[in-house]
């Protein structure tokens, strides 16, 4: 893929650190990506995330820690590092005032080499909009044309910062199938993204990154096998006064864990067909009624649950 | 593909003019503004024939009307022959600077408010024209020149204002503006995130502006000569000079301007400040001469001034370039000044 080294990583992060006052946004983070692979940054709002990809994009200064792109340094080879990365920021407004095909233009003639407007265009599926205003554009079609902006150069490695952050669902899926496609080239794939679905849909692999460190890492199967639980349960009870205590809701039958949560319990379970009726005949015992009662599969966002006790989205 | 289409430095003009273009408020503002402004202050200040000054001889006596005849031998006075209270209603309401009333055998009097000048200028007219009628004659020969002579107009004094108006309008507004719109977008970061150079970014601004200015310009001093035959003494190397060394200036103080801010709030009111007293101040509308002699070195050292004072002399005077020097070297002390700081602590992000 490269003429000019062949590094065993496209990313390699060590010891980075990086602090805003007193607040240390990354605080020792490592990380290695291979070539070709898509790797996922996820996290809450605010855990280092963006702060962590910028550095890696050349965008800011680290207080430490070694960067490493393509086997390529910042502070040696900016120039070539620039013409081999595609940026998708997190909320680049283009200019308004241009059309779709000027604006693909524009960013094409910054290149040395790279790939035609037109085929660009088409790819992120543009054609009708080529030459219509970019300020006319859905926030869809605007993410799509900031993605055929990151990839007009033809990059060996593509970052992209919370891709779909804002986006309709529909939208959201049209932007995967973009990124999907361009994983596909081979080419590799750096995201932040505090979405659990888009990380476990797009990412071969994901670092769960909290408070500027990597938590946890792993494919996504991976991370949610360690969980040891295949479900969730999570419930709430009736009336202001009701409550349980966490050992005895850890002591039913087939559940794992447990632990309170936005108002209600939390419970992760192996066997779901076991530890509903133990839940139920529990709180038949002691004359407690639902208020609420869900399950689902075991997601990456459980899996940043049970490291942190938070949630990743509403913080 | 090997065109100019794909060279970087001009798609990134290309594109200034799309944005500019595409933005019918400031085509006006550039274009349209200055010529309305000319044509409304040329309008205003116009050069107007002397104004005839409205008297009234009483009528009752005999020698009402061969007064009023007397009177109406200078062209420059208007005679009306009104009964007394009339007269007096037309004097108190201001339709007559002066009242000639016959007085006694041979005399005669004027009524009129002495505070008011037109109303003095009357009593003269009226006394020399009467004065005459009664035999007198000059003492001593006298000739009369009457000059209009084009230059010494307001119109010729403020064209080159608005011209130097305009040069820092679009100086530092089309840069400032824009670049900060550009960073509030996170745009510039996103154009500094690819291969882009810089240094053509911002060329792109220069030449832009370079480019529309010399539009600009030739469109307001082209409708001030057709529409006001405005003088335009000086060569055109040197007026274009002067245009130029002016719009750098200028966009060096508008990149200055630009350099820091992150909000249109914040770039507007440093724009507002350090323009407004150049409007005030630089001889725009009126002469900047007006001001204090203790502040003159101050005035004189703004770039407006220079500017201003720059244009006047060539278009009015034709001075050449030798003759402008001091005004710029002023001018090329702001623009590497400010480029200058502007370069070292522009935010890119």
């Amino acid at each position: 893929m490269s003429d000019l080294s062949n590094p065993k990583y496209a990313l390699f992060v060590r010891d980075l650190r990086k602090h805003y006052g007193t607040v240390r946004a990354v605080d020792g983070l490592d990380l290695a990506v291979a070539p070709g692979e898509c790797f996922g940054l996820l996290g809450p709002n605010g855990a280092g995330k963006t702060t962590t990809i910028e550095i890696c994009e050349g965008l800011l200064a680290p207080d430490s820690g070694d960067v490493e792109l393509l086997g390529l340094r910042w502070d040696r080879e900016e120039r070539q590092l620039r013409e081999r990365l595609g940026i998708q920021l997190q909320e680049t407004q283009l200019a308004d005032k241009l059309t779709v095909a000027e604006t693909v233009r524009l960013f094409r003639s910054f290149y040395a080499k790279g790939r035609s407007v037109d085929d660009v265009i088409a790819l992120v599926q543009l054609e009708e909009k080529r030459d219509g205003r970019v300020g006319k554009l859905s926030g869809g079609q605007k993410q799509r044309l900031a993605l055929a902006c990151a990839i007009v150069g033809d990059p060996d490695l593509l970052f992209l910062d919370e891709p779909t952050t804002g986006l309709d669902p529909q939208s959201r899926r049209q932007l995967w199938s973009l990124i999907t496609e361009f994983k596909a080239l081979g080419r590799t794939i750096m995201l932040t993204t505090h979405y659990m679905d888009e990380a476990e849909m797009l990412c071969d692999r994901v670092a769960i990154v909290d408070h500027g460190k990597v938590i946890a890492l792993g494919t996504p199967e991976h991370l949610i096998r360690s969980l040891g639980a295949e479900h969730v349960i999570d419930f709430a009870l009736l009336g202001e006064s009701a409550s349980l205590d966490e050992p005895t809701l850890r002591g039913l039958d087939g559940v794992l864990s447990a632990r309170p949560l936005a108002g209600g319990y939390e419970l992760q379970v192996g066997a779901l067909h076991r530890a509903v009726p133990a839940l139920l005949s529990l709180l038949s015992q002691r004359g407690l009624e639902l208020s609420r009662l869900a399950t689902h599969s075991a997601t990456l966002e459980d899996v940043f649950v049970s490291l942190t006790g938070r949630q990743l989205r509403d913080e | 593909m090997s065109d100019t289409s794909d060279n970087s430095l001009w798609q990134l003009i290309t594109v200034r003019f799309k944005e500019y273009t595409r933005e019918p408020e400031a085509l006006f503002w550039s274009f349209g503004f200055p010529i309305l402004l000319a044509i409304g202050l040329g309008i205003a200040f116009r050069t107007k024939p002397a104004d005839v000054v409205h008297v009234a001889v009483v009528t009752g006596g005999p020698r009402s009307t061969p007064l009023a005849d007397a009177l109406k031998r200078d062209s420059g006075l208007a005679v009306a022959l009104l009964a007394p209270d009339s007269a007096a209603a037309a004097l108190r309401t201001g339709r007559v600077a002066l009242v000639v009333a016959p007085d006694g055998i041979d005399g005669v009097q004027y009524q009129y408010d002495d505070t008011r000048p037109d109303a003095r200028n009357a009593r003269l007219m009226v006394n020399d024209a009467v004065q005459r009628g009664a035999g007198r004659s000059d003492r001593l020969p006298v000739a009369e020149r009457h000059i209009h002579e084009r230059g010494s107009r307001y119109i010729d004094f403020v064209v080159p204002g608005l011209l130097g108006m305009t040069i820092m309008g679009g100086g530092i507004w089309g840069l400032g503006f824009s670049i900060v719109d550009q960073r509030r977008r996170n745009l510039l970061k996103r154009l500094v995130a690819t291969p882009m150079s810089r240094a053509q970014y911002l060329a792109s601004y220069v030449i832009s502006r370079l480019v529309l200015l010399a539009l600009e310009a030739g469109v307001l001093l082209g409708a001030a000569a057709a529409l006001f035959g405005v003088p335009m003494r000086g060569s055109f190397v040197t007026i274009t000079t002067i245009v130029i060394v002016s719009a750098l200036a200028f966009g060096g103080i508008g990149l200055l301007i630009a350099s820091r801010s992150k909000t249109i709030e914040g770039v507007s009111g440093l724009m507002n400040l350090s323009m407004l007293p150049m409007w005030v101040l630089s001889g725009v509308f009126f002469s900047s001469e007006n001001f204090p002699q203790a502040v003159q070195p101050f005035i004189k050292a703004l770039p407006l001034t220079a500017t201003n004072d720059a244009l006047r002399a060539s278009l009015l005077r034709g001075v050449s370039l030798p003759g402008l020097l001091p005004q710029l070297a002023i001018l090329m002390t702001w623009m590497v000044v400010c480029f200058g700081i502007a370069l070292k602590i522009f935010r890119w992000r």
